[in-house]
């Protein structure tokens, strides 16, 4: 098998080890992810504000959907609900054909300010949720180092969150997640607090993983570009209400340009990236100079 | 280099006001008691409490010897302060951090809060005689509001995408409580161990002149009956300095555990 370009990055210096990544993966559940007319209100001075209005979507198993919007269009909410840390109003948000009720290791989250326990060195972050398990400290132990290996973080495992850079700890937080073996990943604005250059190389490394080992991935991000670059559909959510305008598939784009076998800045360069990213931009110009749709009910 | 050798000078000069400012004080105690300006039995002068304090030391007083008295009452203190914490810690982290639970306990523990705990001194001699339960009791209704006030301070401040994180990775209530709240609040919760520590002892004397028949407590009682005022001072000059030797050690353990966890991110 011809090896991509970015799996040869991979493979020089402190890439994502992917050898060991496909042993670890493990038999697991089929997990989609539905949305099934979610409405979301807050109560605002006497009034209502409707945060997300009537959203259905579905995200098939395996597939990695983001989301793309203005802050305020309800994107992070979404996310929120599949994790079953907020409830919708009205609607129902199943994952693997049942209704959430409250957080579960089945749906892992990668909150963008990393939220790893300062307290808890790289080792004992990334083996919390296999002690939450019950998982005796012999495997865990294993377990974690292996992970610890897999996503570069090799001579940190016994630092502190705070001995290392931005970068670093996200990849933390992801081997925290990912060593749970979760049916479900969300990502919320991950790499928002990164700087360009890291943002990048992080986003590449996503890739990998999740070409390999691929999981139904729900990615939240304002940023155009990584949700191209990332996804296999971009769900395009406007606001004031929030609600899905667009809904667009890269794969057939991504597979006749070979974006998988591209460094980012190549693909971006490709045409068809180009298109697509201008056909993303309209619709948010459009919403965001669009007149509020609850202001006209009015 | 510079500023370092400074701060330790002005360390030095620090110590050597305190140890001026308690010679000081000594010495105008002793001034007065002497001057005969007073009754020996008004106020006995430094010399012969710790004179009485050292006698003490070798000769029993009261069925014990001071320092039987003192690990006595200290052995009560240990009993009730453990029984704050282990009741007030807990139950603070949850109610910071689950809002049905303060607002369950909130009402009760607000009023609570404001009754002094000699006030339950009645109920202690009423519900336990002289056993050893009555002074725990009372020690633990001094102790357990700094306990839980300062343990739901902390709580209020971990950040709550650490218990989300933790929620999300599986982790259950206790869990929650044990691994994320507990040490995200730690700060705090010694802070607070160390002021129901001070108010646990002062309500163990208290405690002790009315319930039982040994400690440092009795000591001052026994001191008053026998008309011995030199032992009576000895007595409470031995509670400050236990409840000096306490702050200091709690003090000491509380800069280790900050050192510890260092800058959290």
């Amino acid at each position: 098998m011809l090896r991509s370009a970015r799996q040869n990055r991979a493979s020089n210096g402190a890439g994502v080890n992917l050898h060991e990544w496909r042993e670890a993966s493990r038999e697991r559940r089929m997990s989609d992810i539905e949305f099934a007319g979610i409405s979301k209100t807050f109560p605002r001075g006497r009034s209502e504000f409707t945060a997300l209005d009537n959203v259905s979507l579905k995200i098939p198993d395996k597939e990695f959907v983001a989301i793309v919007g203005p802050s305020g269009c309800g994107k992070t909410t979404l996310l929120r609900m599949v994790a079953g840390l907020e409830t919708p109003s009205s609607g129902v948000v199943r994952v693997g054909g049942r209704p959430v009720h409250g957080p579960g290791a089945d749906r892992a989250v990668v909150f963008q300010q990393f939220a790893l326990f300062p307290w808890k060195t790289v080792r004992e972050n990334i083996a919390f949720g296999l002690k939450c398990k019950g998982m005796s400290r012999a495997e865990r132990e294993k377990l974690a180092l292996r992970y610890v290996e897999i996503m570069g973080l090799t001579g940190t495992e016994d630092n502190y969150p705070h001995q290392l850079s931005g970068g670093m700890q996200q990849r933390v937080a992801i081997a925290r997640s990912y060593a749970i073996e979760p049916e479900v990943l969300l990502m919320d604005e991950p790499f928002g607090s990164l700087d360009a250059q890291t943002r990048i190389l992080m986003q590449e490394e996503l890739i990998r993983i999740s070409r390999v080992n691929p999981r139904t991935v729900l990615f939240i991000t304002h940023a155009v570009e990584e949700a191209l670059y990332l996804a296999d559909r971009v769900v395009v959510l406007a606001r004031n209400p929030g609600r899905i305008v667009e809904i667009m598939d890269t794969r057939p784009t991504r597979e006749a340009e070979g974006w998988d076998r591209l460094a980012s800045e190549e693909t971006m360069e490709m045409p068809g990236f180009g298109h697509l990213r201008a056909q993303i931009w309209r619709l948010l110009r459009r919403e965001m100079q669009a007149p509020s749709r609850e202001k006209e009910k009015t | 280099m510079a500023a370092h050798l400074s701060s330790r000078q002005a360390r030095h000069e620090l110590a050597l006001l305190s140890l001026a400012g308690t010679v000081v004080f000594f010495g105008l105690w002793q001034g007065v008691a002497v001057s005969g300006l007073v009754s020996n039995y008004v106020l006995p002068s430094p010399v012969e409490v710790i004179t009485a304090g050292l006698a003490m030391l070798v000769e029993p007083f009261a069925g014990n010897t001071l320092q039987g008295h003192v690990l006595a009452s200290l052995g009560r203190w240990a009993a009730g302060f453990a029984l704050a914490a282990a009741l007030g810690i807990p139950l603070g982290l949850g109610m910071g951090h689950w809002r049905v639970l303060d607002a369950i306990v909130s009402p009760v523990f607000e009023a609570y809060r404001y009754i002094a705990p000699l006030a339950w001194v009645p109920f202690a001699a009423l519900w336990f005689g002289t056993g050893i339960g009555g002074p725990i009791m009372v020690i633990f209704t001094g102790a357990f509001a700094p306990c839980l006030v300062n343990a739901y301070r902390g709580a209020r401040q971990v950040e709550r995408h650490l218990t989300e994180a933790a929620r999300t990775l599986g982790a259950g209530g206790a869990r929650v409580l044990l691994e994320v709240l507990l040490p995200g609040a730690l700060p705090s919760v010694i802070s607070g161990l160390r002021v129901a520590a001070g108010l646990g002892w002062q309500s163990l004397i208290g405690a002790e002149l009315i319930v039982v028949s040994s400690g440092i407590g009795y000591v001052l009682v026994q001191g008053q009956s026998n008309l011995a005022p030199e032992i009576v001072m000895a007595a409470m000059l031995a509670v400050g300095l236990t409840g000096l030797l306490i702050d200091v050690a709690l003090r000491a353990t509380e800069s280790r555990i900050k050192r510890r966890w260092g800058q959290p991110a």
